[in-house]
């Protein structure tokens, strides 16, 4: 494996150009190999096509035209996900499609720059499926708050554009320039409602936070860069495997400081600060695509640096990762409580939930993996449903999120107070919903971790935070009684009317948050097929090359799962 | 001076301007000048890089910080637009005035 590493490094090392005058003319580019790119083109153009195609419109567009074509880019990407999944899985076919000539295993492509395995198919498609319910989501909204355009659908495909690059980036910069590319989409999301003061400042908090957090994930990246001598996550893994690091604290600030970096992305506590201040301002169907693609990309890189690459200093990133675990719980449990904004308290209830899956991605295992895959798609469904009912609620003006604007929602409006219930409690872990299966395997994962006082901490997190959502079910159902001070008791003729898109994208996440619950199994086997590996192998450009560019086309793999 | 003391300078230097970056976005209220920390940042990281990829003697040092600069200048081109359409709405703003959000 050495002698081919080095084989590969100097192949690969770049000709001065002063020794070979002519080689200027010519700079070799790396070989990629197109289909593993195809989600994210898929998204990336399908979101620029858009919006060039409605700056062409004469009148105005259709009702909800923009929706269907984001929903639709959306479906093709994930299903152009799909030949990639049985790739990497070593099918031979997918269904009836027959998938000659290779079924290869995990794979990089474009120079190493990318890494495509089943982890990163996993991601894309649970993206390409957040970004479906919030356009759907988005679709009244922007028709209620007067503020028809392209421009919120083609912001959130790009953001997915960003998460799908961090999820399968396989060098620290591609990481990095996913990231920002994920970010700045959404700073721009969050302060999109230009008549509302809130969405702004929500725009401008985040916007700084972000960037400051960015700065410190970059000088993270030098660090590492300056001590490892690479960006490329399998040399990185390579280089501490076989050198013993002399400048061992520069590694160790650049590590601390990359997990800063992610800390502040899926909002762990003590970098939390921004969430809930965000959560309440931004538009809310921005906030239910902040909430579930926004964190489960940042998640997926976290995985792939901490777990994988990192995997033989985990017993420096493991305690910080403890500890930011323990926080959130606990933290965001314990402060869901006291707030009265029922955005606030979902954001604070989202803190809670990245501890849970941070604890999985403590345990460092490949069970640990699975654990966050699993919990991830369920929370995608939990909390973008929770959002998206917050969304209609909110009413014009999308002002109106208080526990307050919650009494008696189950008269005017009993189906919205039923979907919302079940989504609740299914993120109180209540048995027979996704969210009870989600929170088991990011328990059991950490017990057979040997962090048992995590487990235990969870747990009793779970159970606090259980009061949070009771206290907005119970709002809902027997509020709005004789007590004269809380206003006139709400009626049917109150109903909040339910757009169609809206409707749609809830009934789908109840069914998904249901179904999961009592079928778990589908779910947990592709979770456990989706283990992300780094692997050494490039695939070659043309399919049927291996061949010609290698010779022998074994996957050469250097790590999957770290705990195997 | 001796080159690898030179490169320890260097590397002090973007430490010391990243500090001061991240410092001043803490303790300035202006949000211009916010989004110039950022940058102090995102450019000291860019020294970094530079020193780096000399005392590795690696070309990717400095093809990196291509990518940090147009990263820098999309964020910058973000951030500006949401501070003009917060000054819009009320001229002379600081980072004081954002605190309709809290609890």
């Amino acid at each position: 494996m050495i002698l081919s590493l080095l084989a590969q490094v100097g192949t690969e090392a770049p000709t001065p150009i002063s020794a070979a005058p002519d080689a200027a003319a010519h700079v070799p580019g790396p070989s990629i190999y197109w289909p593993a790119l195809l989600p994210l083109l898929v998204i990336l153009v399908g979101g620029l096509l858009l919006l060039t195609f409605s700056s062409f419109l004469r009148k105005a567009a259709p009702r909800g035209i923009f929706a269907t074509a984001t929903v639709v880019i959306a479906a093709a990407a994930g299903l152009s996900a799909l030949p990639l999944w049985a790739q990497v899985q070593g099918w031979s076919s997918l269904l009836w499609w027959d998938l000659h000539p290779d079924p290869v295993g995990p794979y990089t492509t474009v120079g190493g720059m990318v890494g495509v395995d089943g982890f990163t198919v996993f991601v894309t498609i649970v993206l390409c499926v957040a970004v479906a319910i919030a356009a759907l989501l988005t679709d009244a909204y922007l028709r209620r708050e007067q503020m028809e355009g392209p421009e919120f659908y083609v912001l959130m495909l790009l953001s997915a554009a960003g998460g799908i690059i961090m999820a399968m980036g396989n060098d620290l910069i591609v990481v990095f320039i996913g990231l920002e590319t994920l970010s700045i989409a959404v700073y721009v999301l969050a302060g999109m409602h230009l008549r509302r003061v809130q969405s702004q400042e929500s725009g401008i908090k985040y916007f700084v936070l972000g960037a400051f957090s960015s700065a410190f994930f970059l000088y993270g990246i030098a660090l590492v860069y300056g001590a490892t001598g690479s960006t490329n996550l399998v040399d990185i893994k390579d280089f501490m495997a076989q050198v013993v690091p002399t400048q061992n604290g520069l590694l160790l600030i650049g590590l601390a400081l990359l997990v800063v970096g992610f800390g502040f992305k899926v909002a762990a506590v003590p970098f939390h600060a921004w969430s809930p201040d965000v959560y309440d301002g931004a538009p809310t169907p921005a906030v239910a695509w902040m909430a579930s693609g926004v964190k489960a990309a940042a998640f997926a890189a976290m995985v792939r640096v901490l777990v994988l690459t990192f995997s033989n200093y985990g017993g420096t990133w493991k305690p910080i990762v403890y500890a930011l675990a323990i926080l959130s719980m606990v933290v965001g449990a314990v402060l869901a409580i006291v707030q009265s904004n029922v955005k606030r308290m979902l954001a604070y209830s989202s803190i809670s939930h990245a501890g849970f899956i941070l604890m999985a991605v403590e345990a460092s295992s490949s069970q640990g993996n699975s654990a966050v895959l699993f919990y991830l798609t369920t929370y995608v469904f939990m909390v973008a449903g929770s959002f998206g009912i917050a969304t209609i609620v909110g009413r014009r003006g999308d002002g109106r999120h208080s526990l307050a604007d919650y009494k008696g929602l189950a008269r005017t409006n009993p189906e919205l107070a039923v979907a919302f219930t079940l989504l609740l409690l299914a993120q109180a872990g209540v048995p027979f919903t996704s969210g009870f299966f989600a929170k088991f395997y990011a328990v059991e994962a950490a017990v057979d971790a040997h962090s048992t006082p995590l487990a235990v901490i969870a747990m009793l997190s779970a159970v606090v935070s259980a009061f949070l959502y009771l206290r907005i079910i119970v709002a809902m159902f027997m509020a709005g009684g004789d007590d004269a001070a809380e206003g006139p008791v709400p009626s049917r003729a109150d109903r909040i009317p339910l757009p169609v898109g809206a409707t749609i994208a809830l009934a789908v996440c109840v069914v998904a948050t249901i179904g999961f619950g009592l079928f778990p199994d589908l779910l947990v086997s592709a979770a456990e097929k989706g283990q992300p590996a780094l692997v050494q192998y490039e695939r070659p450009a043309a399919a049927s090359a291996p061949t010609a560019a290698s010779t022998d086309g074994v996957p050469d793999v250097t790590g999957t799962g770290a705990g195997q | 001076m001796d080159t690898s003391n030179l490169d320890i300078a260097y590397l002090a230097l973007s430490a010391i301007l990243f500090g001061l970056g991240g410092f001043g976005l803490l303790v300035r209220r202006n949000p211009l000048v916010m989004i110039m920390c950022v940058e102090l940042m995102l450019n000291a990281v860019n020294l970094t890089f530079v020193t780096f990829g000399r005392m590795l003697d690696d070309i990717s040092g400095q093809v990196i910080v291509f990518f940090v600069l147009v990263v820098a200048a999309a964020e910058v081109v973000v951030g500006l637009g949401l501070v003009v359409a917060m000054a819009r709405r009320r001229p002379g703003a600081t980072a004081d005035d954002l605190r309709l959000l809290r609890g």
